[in-house]
């Protein structure tokens, strides 16, 4: 899977836990919960989905590492290899 | 069940306690003794802002840091009291030149920057009202507690000004001024610039004489029936807050405190602001949400004492693989207190093992203003129960009778309402513009508190569960009428019903049954859609988070959604009396 597909599965699973954003496009470097307005549950589903979809599990004390779309396509492509 | 207890050694810790005996403390307790605590405006009367900043900024801990804000990208802002004193006075001095007057309620809805905590300060030197929002409501509660409180100002961030303020500005005509935190230039006549109006406003203030009973904080809480109620402070509030301070948090002048609740809710004003500071301890301030190694590396890095949390973190802190004392260096932490929801025996118990000290659960309401019944650090605790009453409160377990009157429950183990004596310093004085309501919240000479509990043969009290409908979700209430009723606005929505569902990380989640119009298919595809909806008006705190389709809702025969038999069906409990159920 190249980076670009995972980070469209990324963006899929958004659009899953947040619809109202469906098609919106999602800054690479914000913030996620911040400027989605999701909250910390919401995140956590979205790692959940994303756990289903990709089989990469982010450990509690890596979310520090997965707080942007753009971090979070990088940690995805990285352990997935 | 064998009961487990928590032996407590005062002499194992740090520093003497505040309070090193509970009973002794709680006999000899009498509100008038706190008097002294407080030194009074020189202009005359009571006012928190004099008492939190003022005085100490005229006094020995003037260039001591009263707040350390942490920003998310690592950013660290520090103000000295004497610092606080002078950004709040010229916060007051934008207000009142404004024209903003006493008793008006001037709104704060940002994430946790510095000008939030300055805005609070100022306000209240101002005698005017702080309405604190919380930024992760949408629109729609945003709205409805504006227009509820009579919103005449607000304090707020450009990117929620943008969000969530100006498509709806047209419905708040009452609201005179808008003050941008992080705009440069004011926006228009209406919209102004905070940085360059504190550039121009003189940085002293002398605060105008205050009566303790007026107004300070209007907070507002769900109900299960209505939409949500302004909930009534004054400044005589400090009391409750001083001495929580001094007997839950053991809070000493010289610590460094850190509580981690947002200041859109009632912790983290009277906890989050108001008692470190009426200590004169430091106060910690972190922007950023949750991340455990960043918790943990604050409570190291910055040396915290004392640290007031919630279940919802704590769980998360119980789910990381990792052993904290092993990692990281919390030798300064002295007393843990969480509240919130009660937090699980477990939980307390991890605190035992994992941070060799136990962390407190207290309890207590926006309408109490402060806590009310707590596990104290001189305290044996049992897990799982909320402890015993603060001096000076008197708790009870009530019984309410058809006719009325209520009758109190003295044997240990039996279920009844929570009440309390009213009277107490930071008790709510009514809910804004309600005042049947709020009149209703007392039978018999008790405040009945909504929460069932029970009290064991020790006297220690135990949670049970909700009274009515409340969902309690991260900590936050929910009520779910306000759910219910922006779903209803969807067109395909015929019926709803909205419940806490149990979980096992946020205490409930917010889940609405859904029955829909003839000519609506009940699939994903509209699921997904309906959460949409909700979430765009709601905002992620408040907005379902599950939604399952249902053809029939259970009703009364008057036609009233039946949201205890959605639940009971939801847990697979019995369904209990159903005689009203329309068949």
């Amino acid at each position: 899977m190249t980076k670009d597909d995972i980070k469209q599965k990324i963006i899929e699973a958004i659009y899953e836990i947040a619809p109202e954003h469906e098609g919106d496009t999602i800054p690479d470097n914000e913030n996620i919960q911040r400027s989605l307005d999701i909250d910390s549950f919401d995140f956590l589903s979205l790692l959940t989905a994303l756990n289903d979809t990709l089989g990469v599990e982010v450990p509690e004390s890596d979310y520090g590492e997965v707080d942007t779309l753009q971090k979070m396509t990088d940690y995805f492509s990285e352990h997935m290899a | 069940m064998e009961e487990k207890r928590i032996r407590k050694d005062n002499e194992a810790f740090l520093k003497q306690l505040n309070m090193t005996d509970y009973e002794t403390t709680y006999e000899h307790f009498k509100w008038d003794d706190l008097d002294k605590v407080f030194e009074g405006l020189p202009s005359g009367g009571l006012n928190i802002a004099h008492e939190a900043i003022d005085r100490h900024a005229n006094g020995p801990l003037a260039d001591k840091p009263a707040l350390i804000w942490l920003g998310e990208d690592g950013q660290e802002r520090i103000f000295t009291y004497a610092q606080m004193k002078k950004e709040s006075a010229k916060f007051a001095n934008v207000i009142k030149t404004l024209g903003f007057e006493k008793g008006e309620r001037i709104y704060t809805l940002s994430t946790r920057l510095p000008e939030l905590y300055i805005g609070a300060m100022g306000i209240l030197k101002n005698r005017s009202v702080m309405c604190p929002l919380f930024s992760q409501f949408g629109p729609e509660p945003i709205l409805q507690r504006m227009q509820r409180g009579d919103a005449k100002g607000l304090l707020t961030t450009k990117r929620l000004y943008e969000k969530k303020i100006a498509p709806q500005l047209d419905a708040l005509p009452d609201l005179r001024y808008i003050l941008l935190i992080d705009a440069e230039e004011d926006v228009d006549e209406k919209v102004l610039s905070l940085p360059s109006l504190m550039k121009k406003a003189s940085d002293t203030f002398e605060i105008e004489s205050t009566d303790p009973e007026d107004m300070s904080l209007l907070h507002f809480t769900s109900g299960t029936t209505g939409m949500p109620k302004g909930v009534i402070h004054v400044h005589k509030a400090v009391y409750t807050h001083w001495v929580t301070g001094a007997y839950v948090l053991d809070l000493h002048e010289d610590d460094i405190y850190w509580c981690t609740a947002d200041p859109g809710w009632v912790t983290g004003t009277s906890y989050g602001i108001i008692a470190p500071w009426l200590h004169g301890a430091t106060n910690i301030v972190n922007e950023a949400e949750f991340d455990a190694e960043r918790w943990y590396g604050i409570l190291q890095d910055y040396k915290v004492n004392v640290w007031y949390t919630a279940p919802t973190a704590i769980r998360r802190l119980m789910r990381l693989d990792i052993d904290p004392l092993e990692r990281f260096d919390l030798s300064h932490l002295r007393v843990v207190q969480s509240v919130g929801e009660p937090l699980n025996p477990e939980a307390v118990i991890w605190g035992v093992e994992k941070l060799k000290m136990p962390i407190h659960d207290n309890w207590w309401q926006t309408e109490t203003g402060g806590i009310m019944i707590a596990n104290y650090p001189c305290m044996d605790v049992k897990p799982g129960s909320m402890g015993k009453p603060l001096p000076g409160i008197v708790a009870a377990v009530v019984r309410q009778n058809e006719d009325g009157s209520v009758t109190e429950i003295t044997e240990a183990g039996k279920d009844g309402d929570l009440a309390l004596k009213p009277g107490w310093p930071s008790m709510f004085r009514g809910y804004l513009h309600n005042e049947e309501k709020y009149k209703n919240s007392f039978a018999g000479g008790w405040y009945i508190s909504g929460d069932l509990a029970y009290r064991d043969e020790d006297g220690y009290f135990w949670f049970v569960g909700r009274a009515d409908d409340i969902i309690k979700t991260s900590g936050h209430m929910v009520g779910p009428f306000e759910v219910e009723s922006a779903l209803m606005e969807h067109p395909a929505v015929a019926e709803v019903g909205v419940i806490g569902k149990p979980d096992p990380l946020i205490g409930q989640l917010v889940k609405a049954f859904v029955s829909l119009k003839s000519g609506y298919a009940p699939d994903e595809k509209l699921k997904r859609e309906l959460i949409g909806f909700a979430r765009k008006k709601l905002g992620a705190a408040v907005a379902p988070k599950e939604i399952e389709f249902q053809e029939d809702l259970p009703k009364t025969r008057s036609g009233k959604i039946m949201r205890r038999l959605l639940k009971a069906r939801e847990l697979g409990l019995p369904e209990g009396d159903t005689s009203t159920l329309e068949k």
